[in-house]
């Protein structure tokens, strides 16, 4: 119905579409401040850890403790909690002054530090990004806000409190009237995968170069091996080329592009020995990457086992493919075409379908690029029932709708391009917004895979071509901000919880990345939200010359990015260093998810009824034969694991398991089962005799 | 073996567990005063053409203790004269007609076959039969729309045939069947429905019709729906999305499929329930050593129906084909079929006598027999509450039509999967007992009245497979399929007692209010007081014509609308990234059966026919000639292809 509804519409030209942009938005924009405040004395009994305040000596040995074993951090972090140091903090300041600190910038006067930040500078000229201090800022978690100094040396977070402790000559950073808020996790890139043999035009050091200037200090980037290759050796490629190109640390989920039997010690060894835990599944792209039901309930059993998540891009492939070749027939070759045949339903479909496999199999399931508004809803109302369901939505569906589509500047349009497409239903972004602040949804990524017009226009005449994929990656944090916090649907700490903390628990990053806490890394952004900036291609920090967001004016934009430690953006300038990202190994079996699926697993044991062996007549079967042909008929390829039975057909699977508990075994069974045989006799009937 | 020893245990609370006290009869059905002046129906054969003059409100059903139904012959020499045909004129007098609209008081003759007259005072000749009915509701008989009579299953045939199974459906007052043909993956449709038809021409009791499913997809299949439709009376085919490698069809051509069914103006019916994860679970279940029945029902959970539900609307939303659900069987599969009408879709559901009147604790039956005479596919929902939900559902019009899915083992037919539940196969008794379960779990209780009643037992089904007016309503030129329904008479479901051949009745025990009094197929009493006089073979077929109003008046609609158009641009003469078109992206990994006839269509892959449709668009352009060569020499792959002759 929106696609007629946009038909008509589409007469309008490109340009009325694009002045509404970012300005239409129906709420007056709500003043920043007021609802943020905090509430006195809540810092109270929080559970962060604050021992290194004032004892030097102790956060020396903590700081060699974590250099050298850094598979140690998680102990680090809760073998502490002095929460007395903490709370004396507290009520040395005074918290009225405080609340209106932000709003009023009157707080900025308000406390004094010891060492002066302009006799620091020249002292440690050399090291001088490595031990900082962070000073007058608001600490944003998604738990809590409070205002407290961070100082931080070798890439971690040493100490946060007041009147910090700390060697001479280390660097300060001044972040009055700002918040400082842990870095942006993206946790959907694409920035290596080749689309009809072209390579995206942001790769690995453009687009964590572009991700550090928006605020983003982490990035997951999707391995797309080729059907039917190696997938630990797409793995070593991709992180080859992810070490060499990125700026800022990164981990890799796993696309499983074709099933087969094999991929299982691959994946296995992917998660118990390359730091992988999630892996995506493709329900569209027929004939490529799809994947059948089948496969993909396969596929969950095995992720469950591994103590992984599973990842799905969501789409019924099978019925894009058809609508695809009725709308070339038709004669639409444009990018409207390709919103055309990827409706809505289609996305809600797939939804669903993974949603219901995903139950049956007891695994923890990640939708990627969440849409439209019915597949966030399917979303939501499996998590009311109960489902272990994530939800991801993307800049672009945030930011912006499908309009575009029909524009009649065919660059433009073809921008857009993406699967699932961006909803040509305008109140979308909103809605979606809503779902996000509420927690229906819960992470925002980016899907930044992005193409320049020269290779988005190998389509030019059939939409089917074009490369997919939309920037995102640097507006990420600045749109939601606009969209969510500076509209009043969040406040400061969800905003922490869907850019950063939520991705880290999800793939247990947590809370290495995603906290502002003592041994956390200082991956850390001072965030200025009344800053105004307007997202245009001649200002953005990507190589791509179309940027989907052009001319939308945003609120709130990074000061100062910490990335490892270092000061990777200041004063508007980006200091980057190609290859300087780590990979970040993620463990298996995330305590955020996996606790209740453990315990469903627990549950879900399903129990048969112990009967006395029915003993009256069995019928004569004669000819079996004719209904037995199977024909493949499950979507994608066949899975060459399940060829040999046919499943409904496998009279004797089973016979022995059950009835072999029982008294009267031997001489009534064998007459009744001689019976079944059918008179050919099958190949797999060797265990009875 | 131990059935009837098990008996009272399971059965004791059936029937009676009711959470509502039962309604007295009578109150809301009483028709508004005059309601019946207006009515479309044609009464002209009323003498002297005038109508009747004033509402009449019926009496109340206090004359219960009067004889039920008089049937009388006329005495005399008028009954010489029709002694040889006298069963193919009947009078009916003072019945409450109940049509799924309104409820009058008149006579109804009958001739031929067909209703000739309603009205009062008819002029009818001398020597017809007359069945008094004193007040009593006559209405139109039901339709069951879903039975599988004789149907063949792995090597064993349904212990119910067309005569066995027809004369059970006449015992319950359902005077026309429409059974499900089919054929063998790989054979012929039409062969497969003519021998259907051969089957049910030589013991069909009642008229009868016939939907075919579709077990495989070809092109020759395309052809054989097109000429079942056009010269065979077919306007309804079946699809499987269950049953892994023996029945079910994939998505694509699940939109194939669609697609024909809407251009042929059949509707589509769907056995909805996601094969994979059934095939899946059913290996998981059988290798926890779980082979009883109970492992049908865990290895077919509620959600794999609703999500099958879930995309073949969402498949027919898109090929904009008429869709109608099969076997409702559980609440969440019924809400996703209320939903999609709430948005538009042209979805129809049917819930069936056993989903309405038993739920699925009974897999877990100790008794074996009794556990597997419930299996059916979708299998009964173990929630109690299902049936009360669906009838609610169905009462408020978002499921529209009953079925039976009659389809009857024997237990030792049953026990060929004794020990291994995939093997049972599948299929509930229900035809008998439909319309008595209805009136009891919707009409007693109040949910509907008689007129829905009549919707969903009837009209629905006519109307929606183009039977009506000939079926599903009680008007002049009808067909004579009728019945008197009694609404008191309170009886027990019992096998005892039951006309189909198997031994045991789902509904065994059940204590249902209301049953047929007198059934009246093709103008022929074959039921009364309790007799039944069905004659094997009469009955006929009814064909039933493609474009079914009730159905695609919508559909034609929206076909209309639905024309997609593209935008019209100025060429894009920038630059084009030259591909070096790799084949391995190329390399259609041969997913699924690939259907023949996406090959003619599709012989060029889809993704890489570069050159399709570049011209029809840009066509309409000034600078047509000169740089869009240019541009398109660019694109084109290099080594060419095919299908690239018109560039020069």
């Amino acid at each position: 119905m929106a696609e007629r509804k946009l038909l008509q519409r589409d007469s309008d030209d490109e340009g009325s579409l694009l002045s509404k942009l970012g300005t239409d938005s129906p709420k007056p924009r709500v003043k920043f401040g007021g609802m943020f405040c905090n509430v006195e004395g809540a810092y109270e009994n929080k559970t962060l850890n604050f021992e290194s305040y004032n004892s030097s000596p102790q956060s020396v040995r903590r700081h060699v403790k974590i250099k050298n074993e850094e598979k140690c951090w998680s102990d680090t972090f809760s073998d502490t909690g002095s929460v007395s140091n903490f709370s004396s903090v507290s009520e040395t300041r005074p918290s009225g002054d405080r609340a209106v600190g932000t709003e009023t910038g009157s707080s900025r006067s308000q406390i004094v530090y010891q060492t002066g930040p302009g006799h620091n500078r020249e002292h440690n000229g050399k090291r001088e990004t490595d031990r900082l201090i962070i000073k007058g800022g608001k600490i944003v978690n998604d738990d809590q806000s409070f205002y407290a100094d961070v100082y931080v040396e070798d890439g971690f977070i040493k100490q946060i409190g007041e009147n910090l402790l700390v060697p001479g000559g280390v660097k300060t950073v001044d972040a009055y009237g700002h918040i400082v808020i842990p870095g942006g996790i993206d946790v959907n890139t694409s920035l290596q995968t080749s689309q009809l043999g072209m390579s995206p035009s942001d790769d690995f050091y453009h687009g964590t170069k572009a991700a550090l200037a928006g605020g983003t200090t982490m990035i997951i980037d999707h391995v797309v091996p080729e059907p039917g290759a190696s997938l630990l050796g797409a793995y070593d490629q991709w992180k080859d080329i992810a070490d060499r190109g990125s700026c800022c640390d990164y981990s890799l989920h796993m696309d499983i592009t074709r099933w087969h039997d094999g991929l299982f010690e691959e994946m296995e060894s992917l998660v118990k020995n390359k730091g992988v835990n999630s892996f995506l599944i493709f329900m569209a792209y027929k004939d490529k990457f799809q994947s059948s039901d089948s496969q993909m309930y396969e596929m969950f059993g095995i992720i469950r086992d591994l103590g992984a998540i599973a990842q799905v891009h969501a789409e019924n492939g099978d019925i894009i493919d058809e609508e695809q070749k009725r709308l070339l027939e038709l004669g639409i070759t444009g990018p409207e075409g390709h919103v055309l045949c990827h409706p809505e339903e289609v996305e809600t479909e797939a939804v669903y379908r993974a949603i219901t496999i995903a139950k049956q199999a007891n695994c923890p399931l990640y939708i990627t690029k969440v849409m439209s508004k019915s597949a966030a809803d399917v979303i939501a109302k499996a998590r009311k029932k109960g489902m272990v369901v994530y939800g991801e939505p993307i800049t672009a569906s945030l930011g912006t709708d499908g309009s575009h589509y029909w524009s009649k500047n065919w660059a433009k349009a073809a921008a857009f391009v993406m699967s699932p497409p961006l909803s040509p239903d305008p109140s979308t972004p909103d809605y979606l917004n809503s779902l996000l602040s509420c927690g229906d949804l819960q992470v925002t990524a980016s899907g930044h895979s992005t193409f320049s017009t020269a290779q988005k226009a190998v389509g030019k005449d059939n939409f089917t071509l074009i490369p997919e994929g939309t920037n995102g990656i640097e507006e990420r944090l600045s749109i939601v901000w606009e969209k969510a916090v500076a509209t009043g649907k969040m406040d400061e700490n969800e905003f922490v919880a869907v850019t950063s903390t939520n991705a880290a628990k999800l793939f247990n990053l947590y809370p290495r990345k995603g906290r502002i806490a003592v041994g956390s890394d200082a991956d850390i952004v001072i965030w200025n939200p009344k800053e105004t900036k307007t997202i245009s291609a001649a200002t953005h920090a990507l190589t791509v010359e179309i940027n989907i967001f052009e001319g939308m004016e945003v609120r709130g934009a990074p000061v100062v990015v910490l990335s490892q430690g270092k000061i990777v953006l200041e004063g508007g300038k980006l200091n980057v260093t190609e290859g300087s990202g780590r990979f970040v190994p993620r463990k298996a079996y995330p305590d955020f998810i996996y606790k209740r699926i453990k315990a469903r697993s627990k549950m879900a044991d399903a129990r048969g009824v112990p009967r006395g062996n029915y003993d009256g007549p069995v019928h004569d079967v004669i000819s079996m034969t004719k209904s037995v042909p199977a024909t493949p008929s499950s979507r994608g390829p066949q899975c060459p694991g399940k060829g040999p039975l046919g499943p409904t057909r496998n009279l004797h699977q089973s016979g022995f398991t059950l009835s072999g508990t029982q008294i009267d075994d031997h001489i009534p069974r064998r007459s009744a089962q001689r019976i079944v045989a059918p008179p050919g006799g099958r190949s797999n009937i060797t265990s009875l005799s | 073996f131990a059935i009837r020893k098990q008996l009272p245990a399971f059965f004791k609370n059936m029937g009676s567990g009711s959470p509502m006290p039962r309604q007295k009869f009578c109150g809301m059905f009483c028709p508004v005063e005059g309601s019946g002046d207006s009515k479309t129906l044609d009464f002209q054969s009323l003498p002297g053409g005038s109508r009747r003059s004033d509402g009449q409100v019926i009496d109340r059903q206090t004359d219960i203790s009067q004889p039920r139904v008089e049937i009388r012959e006329s005495r005399g020499k008028s009954a010489l004269q029709n002694l040889d045909d006298r069963s193919d004129r009947l009078l009916i007098k003072g019945a409450k007609i109940v049509n799924d609209d309104q409820s009058f008081c008149a006579d109804i003759y009958m001739e031929d076959g067909q209703i000739k007259q309603i009205g009062e005072n008819l002029i009818v000749p001398g020597g017809v039969k007359i069945i008094d009915a004193h007040g009593r509701m006559v209405m139109p008989g039901g339709i069951d729309v879903h039975t599988r009579f004789q149907m063949p299953d792995r090597g064993m045939t349904s212990v119910d045939d067309f005569y066995q199974g027809t004369r059970a459906a006449l015992a319950g007052g359902t005077t026309m069947i429409i059974d499900h043909v089919v054929p063998e993956p790989g054979a012929s449709l039409l062969s497969a429905f003519e021998q259907w038809r051969e089957w049910a021409d030589s013991k069909s009791c009642c008229d009868y019709s016939l939907h075919v499913d579709i077990t495989e997809w070809h092109k020759g299949v395309q052809e054989e729906m097109e000429a079942l439709v056009k010269d065979h009376g077919v306007n309804s085919f079946l699809v499987y999305l269950a049953y892994k490698d023996v029945f079910q069809l994939t998505d694509s051509q699940v939109y194939e499929v669609f697609s024909v069914i809407r251009d042929l103006g059949a509707i589509a019916q769907v056995h909805a329930e996601n094969g994979d994860i059934v095939a899946e679970e059913q290996r998981r279940i059988l290798e926890q050593g779980i082979t009883g029945p109970e492992g049908h029902v865990l290895s077919r959970p509620e959600e794999v129906e609703a999500e099958a539900v879930n995309r073949s609307v969402t498949v027919a939303n898109q090929t904009n084909c008429p869709l109608y659900i099969t076997k409702v069987m559980s609440k969440s599969a019924a809400d996703v079929i209320a939903q999609a009408r709430k948005k538009g879709t042209v979805v129809y559901g049917e819930p069936i006598t056993a989903s309405l009147g038993t739920d699925g604790s009974h897999y877990w039956s100790k008794n074996w027999a009794k556990a597997a005479a419930f299996i059916t596919s979708p299998p009964l929902s173990p929630d109690p509450t299902t049936p009360d939900y669906l009838s609610s559902l169905l009462s408020c019009g978002d499921l529209q039509v009953t079925g039976s899915a009659h389809c009857t083992f024997s237990t030792a037919q049953r026990a060929v999967g004794k020990d291994d539940f995939t093997l049972i196969p599948e299929g509930t008794n229900g035809t008998e007992e439909r319309m008595s379960l209805i009136w009891d779990k919707c009409v007693v209780t109040g949910k509907m009245d008689e007129n829905q009643f009549v919707a969903v037992t009837s009209t629905n089904a006519a109307k929606i497979f183009n039977l009506y007016p000939r079926k599903g309503r009680i008007a002049v030129g009808s067909d004579a399929d009728l019945v008197l329904w009694d609404p008191d008479v309170i009886k027990i479901i019992s096998a005892k007692s039951h006309n189909s051949n198997v031994e045991y009745n789902i509904f065994e025990g059940v204590e249902v209010r209301g049953a047929p009094l007198v059934v009246i197929s093709q103008g022929k009493m074959v039921l009364e007081e309790g007799n039944l006089h069905t004659t094997e073979g009469c009955g006929r077929f009814v064909g039933r014509k493609p474009f079914s109003d009730y159905v695609y008046k919508r559909i034609r609609a929206r076909s209309r609308l639905a024309e997609l158009r593209g935008v019209p641009r100025g060429l894009y003469d920038g630059p084009v990234c030259e591909v070096s078109l790799t084949p391995k992206t190329m390399t259609p990994a041969s997913s699924a059966k690939t259907s023949p006839a996406k090959q003619a269509a599709a012989g060029a892959q889809p993704v890489r026919n570069l050159h399709q449709s570049g011209f029809s668009l840009s066509g309409a352009q000034v600078d047509d000639n000169l740089p869009r060569r240019n541009t398109q020499r660019i694109v084109a792959p290099p080594g060419g292809r095919a299908n690239i002759t018109n560039l020069g």
